[in-house]
């Protein structure tokens, strides 16, 4: 990857750089947070002049290697006002991967109130006026863009949340279906607002491709990789015939299911919204109990779920939604949150931020508990079209907390807990407490070493001990994951099958001709952390910041667990 | 005693999600495991009343047991 392109709002001008030498051997998420902390002023408003939007494919992204084409976003984030890395799948990763673009940085602010779209290709990357597609959602978008570019297009796009500077507004990516995938968190999909570009085209036509200083040591290790993935029984059995849904009754038996605005750790309805009825329904309907969110994936852990007469409804149907919206906000109803998950996806806000939001809503008398109707009524005519409440629900969980007075409100740094209640699962709460970008499982995802014992045994989810070492071990090895472009679970194999390390340091090796050690892996990883938290010091947060709301200190059900850890239990996290 | 069984993701198969059933008297866990047939190398979470539990506890009248295979990913 041989080139950066900058794109300067301010005077709708364009750019094509060298890759400055310390950038080289960075990717994904190392890169965009190397490139924010480098430019970005910490203080400055992430809908300002002089916030960055940065797109990275990761170091493998563009090669054969399996699950390497997850696309990296980052910006200060204007949900947290911390530094952002969000990933997600699609085909923008490894179309800029054999376009050998390392990263496009989007700086600065037109004048006036007109709209842009930017095209990248071989040629670089070009601004365009847009006004057909302003308003419209984000599967409109990529329908228009496959007739006017062709069908092969890549895309990523804002929706109407985006446009309107939501703070949970994310970024699609169009994956190889011609449907959606997110860059979900920390409101990014504002900040391309902000820039006042609706989307981004890709033709990767004519690329020069991926050259490999040594294809056969490349294609042997990528063999010994893929077989590491399909050894493990998670990435090789659970999660390809039960989605990620699986957890549903994971963790409803461990006591750690937030349901009703995290007041209980079971829901009784949990067997309607769990992975196992979900792939027998899928089944049932004709639908796709197995699907990627990338080319090249062999996980396959996506689906694609149909409704009751066998008609599309949704893709990439996550836990997360399917468990902040089924129990937490009781929908229990695996259909309603189908829909709604659909409706999310085009209008463009985080499926996890927006469905924690309506809990909380919930609690503070907006629809009551269980009411699906509501939600997809307030998603489509209020989020969608920002009225007064839709701005308050579309601004995130923390937000709505505010405007109705509530102190049961799940986030840290303002963004939104997920499906885990960190009083039963103390290793994820560490993560949540600690991690650059506000509450994220993503970041250091102890909840397999607390629950099934990924990586050398299970860590009592109950206990304090070893939780802080088991998440800083976990967003240290996370940071390697995000910054080759692979998918967060190789981690699993990563820690359990000893053949799966090695054989990624020579696909790096391989693909760039170096060597690195598993030690640079661990040292990225650590000088990664730390330039984000010295960006969010710069800021204006301090160790304060990391601590979960006050009500985790009320016993949960059916455990009566609580948030017991002291301040400077939390704050050994960073000794490191 | 009665204890209720309850199994997931692929040790559903060929078996049931949950029963009530019956077992004489300190049975182990292992001995439930043994006895449906489910390869004790593939359990990677036992959870007994909700809590984490290994093959050699014994149970008692009314106990829950809960088996999963390694599923891992959310």
């Amino acid at each position: 990857m041989d080139k950066i392109l900058r794109v300067d709002m301010n005077n709708l001008s364009t750019h094509i750089e060298p890759v400055p030498p310390e950038w080289t051997a960075l990717g994904g998420r190392a890169l965009t947070s190397t490139i924010v902390a480098g430019e970005v002023i910490p203080t400055c408003h992430p809908l300002g002049k002089d916030n960055k939007l940065v797109f990275a494919p990761g170091l493998l992204s563009g090669t054969t290697a399996a699950n390497s084409g997850r696309f990296s976003a980052g910006a200060k984030s204007p949900l947290t006002g911390t530094i952002k890395e969000s990933n997600a799948g699609g085909l923008a990763a490894q179309m800029f991967g054999r376009l050998g673009i390392k990263a496009l940085i989007i700086e600065g602010l037109p004048k006036g109130d007109n709209w842009y779209s930017l095209h990248v290709s071989k040629d670089g990357v070009s601004i365009a006026q847009e006004t057909e597609l302003i308003g419209k959602g984000n599967f409109a978008v990529v329908e228009a863009l496959e007739k006017r570019l062709g069908k092969k297009t890549g895309v990523l796009t804002i929706g109407p949340a985006g446009e309107m500077k939501m703070l949970a507004a994310n970024i699609s990516v169009k994956d190889s279906d011609s449907k959606l995938r997110s860059h979900g968190r920390g409101g990014l999909g504002a900040v391309m607002g902000s820039k006042r570009i609706k989307f981004i085209s890709i033709d990767d036509s004519g690329a020069p491709g991926i050259q490999l200083a040594d294809r056969e040591k490349f294609t042997a290790a990528a063999r010994v990789f893929a077989r590491a993935l399909l050894d493990h029984p998670g990435t090789g059995q659970g999660l390809p015939t039960f989605g990620t849904a699986e957890m549903v009754n994971i963790v409803n038996e461990a006591g750690g299911l937030p349901t009703r605005n995290f007041t209980y750790g079971r829901y009784e309805g949990h067997e309607t919204i769990s992975g196992e009825t979900m792939r027998e329904t899928i089944i049932a309907r004709g639908g796709k109990p197995r699907h990627g969110c990338q080319p090249g994936c062999i996980i396959q852990c996506s689906q694609v779920y149909n409704d009751k007469n066998g008609k599309y409804v949704t893709s990439g149907f996550e836990y997360e939604t399917i468990e902040t919206l089924g129990a937490n906000a009781c929908l229990g109803n695996l259909d309603q949150i189908a829909e709604a998950d659909y409706i999310m996806d085009d209008i463009g806000v985080d499926s996890i931020e927006t469905s924690v939001a309506f809990g909380v809503a919930m609690e503070g008398g907006v629809l009551p508990f269980g009411d699906g109707e509501g939600v997809l009524r307030m998603l489509r005519e209020e989020i969608g079209k920002g009225t007064p409440l839709g701005r308050i629900l579309g601004n995130g969980a923390g937000n709505v907390g505010k405007a109705y007075g509530i102190t049961r409100v799940p986030v840290v740094k303002n963004q939104a807990i997920p499906a885990y209640d960190p009083r039963s699962i103390k290793g994820i709460g560490i993560t949540y407490a600690t991690s650059t970008m506000g509450a994220d499982h993503t970041m250091g995802y102890a909840v397999a070493t607390n629950l099934m014992g990924v990586g050398g045994g299970i860590v009592d989810p109950l206990k304090k001990d070893g939780q802080v070492e088991l998440s800083r071990h976990l967003q240290i090895a996370t940071v390697m994951l995000d910054s080759m472009g692979l998918c967060l679970f190789i981690g699993f194999p990563a820690a359990d099958i000893p053949t799966c390390v090695p054989a990624l340091m020579d696909m790096i090796n391989a693909r760039f001709g170096l060597e690195l050690t598993p030690d640079w892996l661990g040292g990225l990883g650590v000088t990664t952390l730390k330039t984000e938290r010295a960006f969010n010091q710069a800021a204006g947060f301090t160790n304060k910041d990391d601590r979960l709301p006050e009500f985790f200190r009320e016993p949960l059900p059916p455990h009566n667990a609580v948030w017991d850890f002291t301040d400077e239990e939390i704050d050994e996290f960073w000794n490191f | 005693m009665n204890i209720t069984v309850k199994l997931f993701a692929t040790f559903r198969f060929g078996r049931f999600a949950a029963a009530t059933r019956q077992y004489p008297p300190s049975t182990q866990i292992g001995e439930v495991i043994s006895e449906l047939q489910i390869p004790e190398s593939q359990v990677s979470m036992i959870m007994l009343n909700g809590r984490h539990a290994n093959p050699d506890q014994r149970l008692n009248d009314g106990d829950s047991l809960a088996l999963f295979p390694l599923v891992a990913g959310g």
